[in-house]
């Protein structure tokens, strides 16, 4: 009688390649993604990502908003690392106005995009972990993730969607306290890492889950557009933080951390040492923190005061044309590229002269890194997949935009 | 800003407005080419090929090419070893609206020598077509499907040349030329009406459907046939 059940039809014996689809509500694609996957048996012979549930088309909405309106539209895109998004748009348009920032400002925009970048990684971390089964370095990532969510809250008022920066400037300075706050995280943070570092790297489970797993070389990951940390771990020596510097980055004493194989192991361990590299910038920003104004006094972007705008009729026209009007930016074109936690993440923005822009497009991290996955996969059994998926950290609500 | 008589919802009904302070398409600075290595050798190279030569935002070198030539530059500037543009960081396009030649923007950067390039074709309105590179670098597979999608731009020899963000079945064009309206072509009933009849197979390619011919992915039989449904009360 069993012999009955075990006979299985024709169609259906394993050497047959079969085709599944992997999301797109799954927890394990790390958002909404769908991967159509051609497999034989467990092995993946053909990943084909299907992108695009989440588009929301941001580029075509900033075309009808004005410079400043468009920052708000940034940290939807990636809301694991808001302010690097809010910080690199603003620094495209200043770059392309020829506007130079405040030193206190330049020093505030890199203490939050390296905490952005401990953030994500601190994310990545955590639903890395989790794929693997390891459920431990998930509550402690997020238990840290919580104290940078409190950090945000209380410098912007939002958790997520922080829209903290303007051309210009900050929405605000730092409330009293806040880099006390910063600092005490700085302080605190190694401990856990720490812990989650004996808990997974020498861990013979997560070897076993990363070793080796959807290895890239250094050559190829250049061809396919590769950036940021994964390109890293293929042992190419590229970060825009040494390579093109902005905001004084080759003043600051940090080291870019290397893989050697660019397999999944070697892009956890640039992402783990990369964290306490954040770090070590973080304290020497908080060190090398200037008094004064956070936003530039310039006409062209800057509100008078208030005081002015009481008692002197130019400041009142000033102000009511810089609201109602917005500011204009000069003609012409500037791409503008920073580190970010994910990869080179640029912003290339177009000006008629006007106070909205022609065109304004991100260059996606996320979305060229994922388009390797067919490579990296094959071949791969589908456990492999989720973990080569986990291993490119990718954010959706960049890749569709 | 929406018209003067109308309410502000009326922009979606628009493709967006120009500022009307520039007619042209926006021209930087004319730049010294000496400052760029490239773009001395460029136009000691293929003179012929190169239209114009102009400096962006203080430092940033742009050579708009002849569309015809495109691969053949990008090759060399990616190949030969004084250039070394491995990596293509973006592939996009910019249409100025106006009926303006529609711009296709490649920015390179040479891991080697630290440097930076942006190299720009300008393809009129009627002319959609360019060829693609990414027999020079896989990067450019999904960025280009992506100008495909949102401009309508069609690239030679793609090897998979079908909408990415968009769906399949995605009629009303390509959204982020500037006559699309921000609401899309379609009334909101007739937008609802095809994502509702979006067939499952529009997302696989003719040789996945092959791979799936089996039991998955034949249509589902209806859950009650037409002889059970006689029986109904």
């Amino acid at each position: 009688m069993t012999e009955k059940i075990l006979e299985l039809p024709e169609s259906r014996t394993l050497s047959e390649p079969m085709l599944i689809n992997i999301g797109p509500q799954h927890p394990a694609t790390h958002g909404v993604l769908r991967l159509i996957c051609e497999l034989d048996g467990e092995t993946v012979l053909k990943v084909t990502p299907d992108i695009g549930f989440l588009h929301s088309s941001f580029e075509k909405l900033g075309e009808y908003r004005t410079w400043n309106q468009i920052v708000p539209l940034t940290d939807r895109m990636d809301y694991l690392a808001p302010l690097i998004y809010n910080c690199v748009y603003v620094m495209a348009v200043e770059k392309l106005m020829g506007l130079e920032v405040t030193e206190r400002c330049k020093v505030a925009r890199v203490l939050c995009m390296e905490m952005e970048r401990i953030f994500s990684h601190l994310l990545w971390l955590g639903t890395t972990a989790i794929d693997v089964g390891a459920f431990t370095p998930f509550l402690y990532a997020f238990q840290e993730r919580e104290r940078i969510y409190k950090l945000h809250e209380d410098y912007t008022g939002a958790r997520i969607t922080t829209s903290a920066t303007r051309v210009g400037g900050m929405m605000a300075d730092f409330p009293d306290g806040w880099t006390d706050s910063l600092r005490d995280f700085v302080k605190t943070f190694p401990k856990t890492l720490n812990e989650i570092d004996s808990l997974l790297t020498t861990n013979g489970i997560h070897l076993g889950r990363t070793l080796d797993i959807g290895v890239i070389s250094g050559e190829d990951a250049i061809n396919y557009g590769f950036t940021g940390p994964n390109l890293r771990a293929s042992g190419v020596d590229y970060d825009l933080r040494k390579d093109n510097p902005y905001y004084d980055y080759e003043t600051y004493d940090f080291e870019v951390p290397i893989g050697e194989n660019g397999d999944c192991y070697d892009r956890y361990l640039v992402r783990m040492e990369e964290m306490r590299q954040s770090l070590r910038i973080i304290e020497q920003a908080l060190d090398r923190l200037p008094g004064g104004p956070i936003n530039v006094a310039d006409p062209r972007v800057s509100l008078p005061s208030k005081t002015d705008c009481m008692n002197d009729m130019e400041s009142m026209i000033h102000h009511f044309k810089l609201i109602t009007e917005g500011i204009s930016v000069p003609a012409g074109d500037c791409y503008f590229a920073v580190e970010g936690s994910k990869g080179e993440l640029g912003m290339y923005v177009v000006s008629d002269g006007g106070e909205k822009p022609v065109r304004w497009r991100i260059r996606p991290p996320s979305f060229v890194n994922l388009s390797v996955i067919a490579k990296l996969a094959e071949g791969h059994l589908v456990s492999d997949l989720i973990m080569i998926n986990a291993s490119l950290d990718i954010v959706l609500g960049e890749i569709d935009r | 800003m929406a018209d003067e008589n109308g309410s502000a919802f009326d922009a979606v009904e628009h493709g967006p407005e120009a500022s009307g302070r520039n007619t042209e398409a926006p021209h930087g600075g004319i730049g010294d080419p000496a400052e760029h290595p490239s773009v001395t050798a460029l136009q000691g190279r293929f003179d012929s090929a190169l239209q114009r030569h102009e400096v962006q935002a203080g430092d940033q070198h742009v050579v708009f090419l002849d569309p015809g030539s495109n691969r053949a530059v990008l090759e060399w500037l990616k190949d030969d070893p004084e250039q070394r543009y491995d990596l293509l960081v973006d592939v996009t396009a910019v249409d100025y609206g106006g009926g303006r030649p529609l711009q296709i923007v490649y920015q390179l950067w040479s891991v080697p020598h630290k440097r930076a390039l942006r190299i720009k074709c300008e393809l009129p309105l009627d002319g959609l077509s360019i060829d693609s590179v990414v027999q020079l670098w896989n990067a450019a597979n999904w960025l280009e499907r992506e100008v495909y999608d949102l401009f309508g731009v069609e690239f030679r020899d793609h090897p998979d040349l079908r909408r990415i963000l968009m769906p399949q079945n995605y009629a009303e064009g390509h959204p982020l030329r500037k006559d699309f309206p921000l609401r899309g072509r379609f009334s909101r009933a007739e937008q609802t009406r095809r994502a509702l009849s979006q067939d499952y197979h529009d997302d696989y390619t003719p040789e996945e459907l092959e791979v799936g011919g089996a039991p998955g992915l034949a249509a589902p039989k209806p859950l009650i046939s037409t002889d059970d449904a006689g029986d109904a009360p």
